[in-house]
């Protein structure tokens, strides 16, 4: 394949409810850093693609109003999938894969404190048969859980650890919502709210948006002085029915890995995608991820879940260890649908 | 440069107001298995899915991909979902082609659906944002000041957009698929009809249908056991603009004209008035026809309209027009764009029935959304050059 880098990644501070700007203000100035860092000019970007969701906006075309982010003239080459920006990522790479041009801008947005983000995700699940029984995201989470911990050493304090790691390393991001020191045990005398979930084991309701320049070949090695390769990136669903999948496992995500060439688990950092603490402990498993690595140094999506953007902060935040030299190998992965449902898995290197 | 991709399997649903035979993942399956069917292989050859709709509000299902992915045979495998307002069925396509283009797989199920029943799509398409005012009634309120500025430009005469909505309802009857069959349709029923947004009556307007498109779109060395010869694409491109600055003309939009001088150029085409045998255009409300002639350079700016009264889009016209009846006579919205993608595929490939244009050998899928300001468009080709 054509090498394909990150040369720059943005992204907003994650916060609980971003009241005074609406999408197009908060993903503003993320798309203008992204591009100013790349050193590659507005107009030559080669293509853009967005990731988003109408129904967090509670209107259609939450996309459309976006593109005034992105300036007016010359119309640009564009698409947009009503995904995480994982896979506006990933398709990006496929048109670089082309050949015709050689850099593209991918970006996407989530203002979850718009309506309520347990009840949209809800409306994900079969139209005919789930959606109505009104079982939201939280709860699904809880039952994925709650299977976990039947049918493996896992313990609620594993969990708790998870939360708390998370929370201790994201004081070191400026961008995370929930940061601070909490021990597992005290985590643990917090009540239940779908149990076995407590409020710890759950991500936060953000506002966010991020951005990333992807560049070919000579381009990315002209702009950027530690490019972050993609050596591998693959996505692969499983089906949606909850009660076809095994929950405690994901062989989506195992697969994906498997394919992107993250099957050695020689990484200095991985970025999961894992809004739920147990979600952590099954991505771990799927990608034979062991203590060597260091697991969601950007204290992950517990500490900063703005909904469509998530995904596409985790390959961000890998790139961005790459770019300043802090990690030579990445893994990066992304998730969408209830339960871990869906999974993209990102390998980044240094040269 | 990119590996060539051709379309091996075509598939649709008979369209409809209300589908209530099927449930959403059935009609998806309807299509996709025609496709299937076409293209002479199964689900276990297809490597990937890309799936497009409109806005999820059309059905109260977010993000659909996730329900359909047992639908699709998905499981195991890549599935992404694109939405791009009423482009979306172009955009879908050509984001499923591009897989085939990098080299990232041999074979992808391309569907598009949507099930317009679920729910009311013009009040969905009637948003209600915080401190603006609301000042369109679904997509015709918001295209008829579009049209009107047309019609004072060019001085067009009144019956133009009429004999548009004519000549799709008639070639509608020759498309078995197709959502509005009007055996008896006369221009005077169409200029008696009900103004809803001046100048759009009634009959000049797109249904509201439930339906889906698929298509099987595969590398030169996958090609299979079709009966029908590929349908090579010899260009794709997408195109957008805000939708709303100064300096943004919404009749003749900037970013149409580049897309199309885009996809001409990559399938080598100079005067496409003459090179392209037949259009499948997004025409969703009649006058749309000749101002998207115009756009796409099949006339002079002014004078599209010209074109359609001397019969250049008709069937046995310079360039025939949606022969398949378009989006006027069938309009399952997120479909309706890799409809005319498809349609066009259909006749380089032989396979129109009733309504094959003799001869095709160039033809050119168009959609179009938002506020005229998202554009796919694809040209196919009996032969690869």
């Amino acid at each position: 394949m054509r090498e394909v880098a990150i040369v720059s990644f943005a992204q907003s501070p994650s916060v609980r409810r971003d009241a005074q700007r609406n999408e197009v203000e908060i993903l503003l100035p993320v798309v203008r850093e992204a591009i100013d860092r790349s050193g590659i000019r507005r107009e030559e970007i080669g293509f853009t693609v967005s990731g988003s969701c109408d129904y967090l906006a509670g209107q259609p075309f939450a996309f459309v109003m976006a593109l005034d982010a992105i300036g007016a003239w010359p119309p640009i080459r564009e698409s947009h999938v009503e995904m995480d920006g994982a896979w506006a990522l990933y398709e990006a790479w496929v048109r670089l894969q082309h050949g015709d041009i050689d850099s593209a801008l991918v970006y996407s947005f989530g203002k979850s404190s718009l309506g309520n983000v347990r009840e949209v995700l809800t409306l994900q699940l079969d139209p005919y048969y789930t959606a109505p029984l009104w079982p939201d995201s939280i709860c699904l989470a809880a039952l994925q859980a709650r299977a976990l911990l039947e049918s493996s050493e896992y313990t609620e304090h594993d969990m708790a650890a998870v939360a708390a790691r998370s929370r201790r390393d994201a004081k070191t991001n400026p961008k995370a919502q929930l940061a601070g020191d909490f021990s597992a045990e005290a985590l643990l005398d917090e009540p239940y709210i779908a149990s076995p979930l407590r409020k710890h084991d759950c991500p936060p309701i953000s506002d966010g948006a991020a951005a990333v320049v992807l560049a070919a070949g000579d381009l990315a090695r002209r702009v950027c002085a530690r490019p972050a390769w993609i050596s591998g990136i693959d996505h692969r669903i499983e089906p949606h029915a909850l009660g076809a999948r095994d929950l405690t496992q994901s062989p989506s995500t195992a697969l994906a890995g498997q394919r992107a060439g993250a099957g050695d688990s020689r990484f200095d950092i991985a970025e999961l995608h894992a809004p739920f603490t147990h979600q952590e402990l099954i991505l771990r498993d799927a990608l034979g991820l062991n203590g060597d690595v260091s697991i969601n140094p950007s204290g992950g999506a517990l500490a900063a879940n703005p909904v469509m953007a998530a995904g596409l902060i985790r390959i961000g935040e890998a790139a961005q260890r790459i770019i300043a030299g802090d990690a030579a190998r990445a893994l990066a992965h992304a998730t969408s649908g209830p339960c871990l449902q869906q999974n993209l898995v990102c390998v980044l290197e240094a040269a | 440069m990119a590996n060539w991709c051709a379309v091996t399997g075509i598939g649709q649903t008979n369209h409809a107001a209300k589908r209530d035979d099927v449930s959403i993942a059935g009609l998806v399956r309807e299509a996709a298995l025609r496709a299937l069917d076409d293209a002479a292989i199964t689900w276990s050859d297809i490597d990937a899915v890309v799936i497009g709709k409109a806005p999820d509000m059309f059905e109260g299902v977010v993000m659909p991909e996730l329900y359909l992915a047992d639908a699709l045979g998905a499981a195991g495998k890549p599935i992404m979902r694109v939405h791009t307002a009423g482009s979306v069925g172009g955009s879908t396509a050509l984001v499923a082609a591009s897989l085939v283009q990098a080299g990232v797989h041999s074979r992808v199920l391309t569907v598009a659906f949507e099930k317009q029943s679920e729910s009311n799509a013009m009040w969905a398409l009637t948003p209600k944002i915080p401190f603006q005012p609301s000042v369109v009634a679904g997509a015709g309120g918001y295209f008829a000041p579009h049209i009107r500025e047309y019609i004072a430009r060019s001085k067009a005469p009144a019956d133009v957009g009429m004999r548009v909505a004519l000549k799709d309802r008639l070639n509608a009857l020759r498309n078995p698929y197709a959502h509005l069959h009007m055996q008896d349709i006369t221009l005077q029923q169409i200029e008696e009809s009900p103004m809803l947004w001046d100048p759009i009556r009634f009959h000049e307007t797109c249904p509201s249908s439930d339906g889906a498109c698929a298509m099987v779109l595969a590398s030169e060395d996958a090609l299979n056991g079709s009966q029908y010869p590929p349908g090579w694409i010899l260009g794709g491109a997408m195109r957008s603009e805000p939708i709303m600055f100064p300096g943004r003309d919404e009749v003749n939009p900037r970013a149409g004209r580049e897309c199309a001088a885009d996809v001409y150029g990559q399938a080598g085409i100079t005067s496409p008035i003459e090179e392209i045998d037949l259009a499948e255009i997004y025409v969703p409300f009649s006058w749309y026809e000749p101002m998207w002639l115009e756009n796409l350079g099949f006339a002079e700016e002014g004078a599209g309209w010209q074109k359609v009264l001397d019969g250049a889009t008709a069937p046995d016209g310079a360039l025939p027009v949606n022969l398949s009846g378009g989006v006027l006579s069938s309009n399952p919205v997120g479909a309706s764009g890799m409809l005319r993608f498809a349609e066009a595929a259909l006749q380089v490939r032989g396979q129109a029935g009733e309504h094959q244009h003799d001869g095709a050998r160039i033809a050119l899928g168009h959609a179009y959304g938002g506020g005229s300001q998202f554009f796919a468009m694809w040209i196919v080709g009996s032969e690869r050059p």
